[in-house]
């Protein structure tokens, strides 16, 4: 029973560790800009098949094929910006958050005729044996997963905090009047966000690929359960959404495992109705001091 | 349309207050200055160079920085980031000796913001976040320092604090446009003034003037009628 429980302790923070990612992406993003981006789990996909191609088919050192799929997908997260939310003349948030829609459903489309309805698989990050704690098997990759997202939330943390271009960027999340008076280009921040954001989203999409399938349809799913986990967590705040990644990951692979496996979609949503019922700023109130 | 037809100068090195009641378009025209209006029509220069079509931060980077009504500051950051954000532009030009020198200006000008400098910004109160304004303001080293209301919402000892720290910076070389409710305390420290109704300058003149005069006196310096007609009967 023990080992059993394990097992479901180490898939769920495997899974929560990537929507823990996905969520600092969405986050990240409402933060600087209060949007929500509903095409956030497009540039999670896009992501996972860069890789696909450059790793899996170019055969490029996976070091490297990471880099410029997230490079890649963070610039295409600029254009993004740039095209269809920068040139509307009304900025209201409902317009814009239905132009994340449109985005994502134009993202996946174009993602099938480039890559196919086909689903792709690739290999772990590095081929050891699982490791056995207990009884309980261990993924490599899980590894790998925590470990990429525990470095990209130090990093981000470290940027936020120490670096003038973090400050000047949390300075335009609390306040874009008062930032652009003090002579913060505010457009660029929000540029940056951008960037940051869906190259998180890349991440996410990259660490994932080894352990699912991945295809042009991935991201819609992956998007939801971010956005749970943020929401979760509390959004705007870097830390609640590593928390409220890792909690929903952890339910619902607690969920599946007693439960049914049938539940597993069902147990985010859920999660969500009753946080917004409850504690609708989320675990970690970011609703007062918007801060990230 | 809050303003029209206002025309108004300061010459380098003056210290210019622009009064009148709520409603007169003090605020819209400060606000114009900086960019946030951008719809303005007419002319507006600075050191001959036009002001048309500039968004805030370019109009900070011209020299000309204005502290907001109700201050703004970023209450989460600390005192010292808020005014190294202040800086953002110059940090931008590798500027950061200068920088250093205007931020130990700006602490002994305001000891208690060195004394606070790791504290939150909101945790301060109104005066400090007032003085933390016009800190974060100067870090942008303006020739031209706009200030929208200052003395609001502050005890008469404080705005006296702030209105001397005005006039020090004045003999600091700084040039200064005032926008105050506060008449009296505003055109005391003043070398001229302009007096603004519902969008149009009605009077202006020398500081001393304008506090003399009966017009003035009545409408903003709180002087009852009973006063104002006394001898005049």
């Amino acid at each position: 029973m023990t080992q059993e429980l394990l097992q479901y302790l180490f898939s769920g923070i495997t899974n929560g560790a990537i929507y823990a990612v996905i969520a600092i992406g969405f986050s990240m993003l409402y933060s600087s800009t209060e949007l929500i981006n509903f095409a956030h789990g497009e540039f999670v996909m896009l992501g996972a098949l860069s890789l696909v191609t450059l790793w899996g088919g170019f055969g490029l050192p996976l070091p490297m094929a990471f880099i410029l799929s997230v490079f890649g997908v963070a610039l295409t997260g600029l254009v993004f910006e740039r095209l269809a939310i920068r040139t509307v003349r009304k900025p209201d948030h409902i317009v814009l958050i239905i132009i994340t829609v449109g985005a994502s459903i134009f993202l996946r489309g174009v993602s099938m005729l480039i890559w196919g309805k086909d689903a792709y698989s690739l290999p772990a990050f590095t081929d050891h044996p699982p490791l056995d704690l207990i009884g309980a098997r261990l993924l490599p990759q899980s590894i790998w997963i925590v470990f990429i997202a525990l470095v990209c939330a130090i990093l981000l943390h470290l940027f936020f905090k120490k670096t003038l271009t973090g400050k000047a960027m949390e300075a335009t999340a609390i306040s874009k009047k008062a930032a652009w008076l003090t002579g913060i280009p505010s457009e660029k921040m929000i540029l940056l966000a951008f960037f940051f954001s869906t190259g998180m989203g890349a991440v996410a999409g990259i660490i994932i690929a080894p352990i699912t399938m991945v295809s042009y349809d991935m991201g819609t799913m992956l998007g939801l359960k971010g956005f749970c986990a943020a929401m979760l967590g509390g959004l705007g705040s870097l830390w609640g959404s590593i928390l409220g990644g890792l909690l929903l990951g952890i339910l619902e692979s607690f969920g599946v495992g007693i439960f049914s496996s049938s539940l597993k979609d069902a147990i985010a949503f859920l999660v969500l109705l009753l946080i917004l019922y409850v504690r609708p700023g989320g675990i970690i109130m970011a609703k007062d001091v918007k801060r990230f | 349309m809050a303003i029209k037809g206002v025309s108004l100068s300061v010459a380098q090195g003056e210290l210019v207050s622009l009064i009148g009641a709520n409603g007169s378009g003090k605020s819209t025209l400060l606000q114009a200055i900086v960019g946030l209006l951008p719809g303005w029509e007419g002319k507006m220069s600075f050191w001959d160079n036009s002001l048309k079509g500039l968004a805030p931060p370019a109009i900070v980077q011209k020299g000309i920085s204005l502290v907001p009504e109700g201050r703004l500051i970023f209450p989460p950051l600390t005192v010292l980031d808020n005014l190294k954000l202040g800086a953002y532009t110059r940090y931008r030009k590798k500027q950061h000796r200068e920088i250093a020198q205007d931020l130990e200006m700006v602490m002994t000008l305001f000891p208690i913001l060195k004394e606070r400098s790791y504290q939150a910004a909101g945790t301060l109160s109104g005066g400090e976040q007032q003085m933390l304004a016009i800190g974060r303001a100067l870090m942008a080293k303006p020739k031209l320092l706009l200030l929208d209301e200052p003395s609001m919402g502050l005890a008469p000892l404080l705005v006296d604090r702030i209105l001397q720290t005005l006039v020090q910076l004045r003999e600091n070389g700084i040039t200064i446009l005032l926008v105050e409710q506060n008449a009296q305390a505003a055109l005391k420290i003043a070398d001229r003034g302009y007096v603004l109704e519902t969008g149009r300058v009605v009077l202006q003149g020398s500081a001393q003037d304008l506090l003399a005069d009966d017009e003035v006196k009545r409408a903003y310096l709180g002087k009852d009628y009973g006063e104002f007609y006394e001898g005049r009967a």
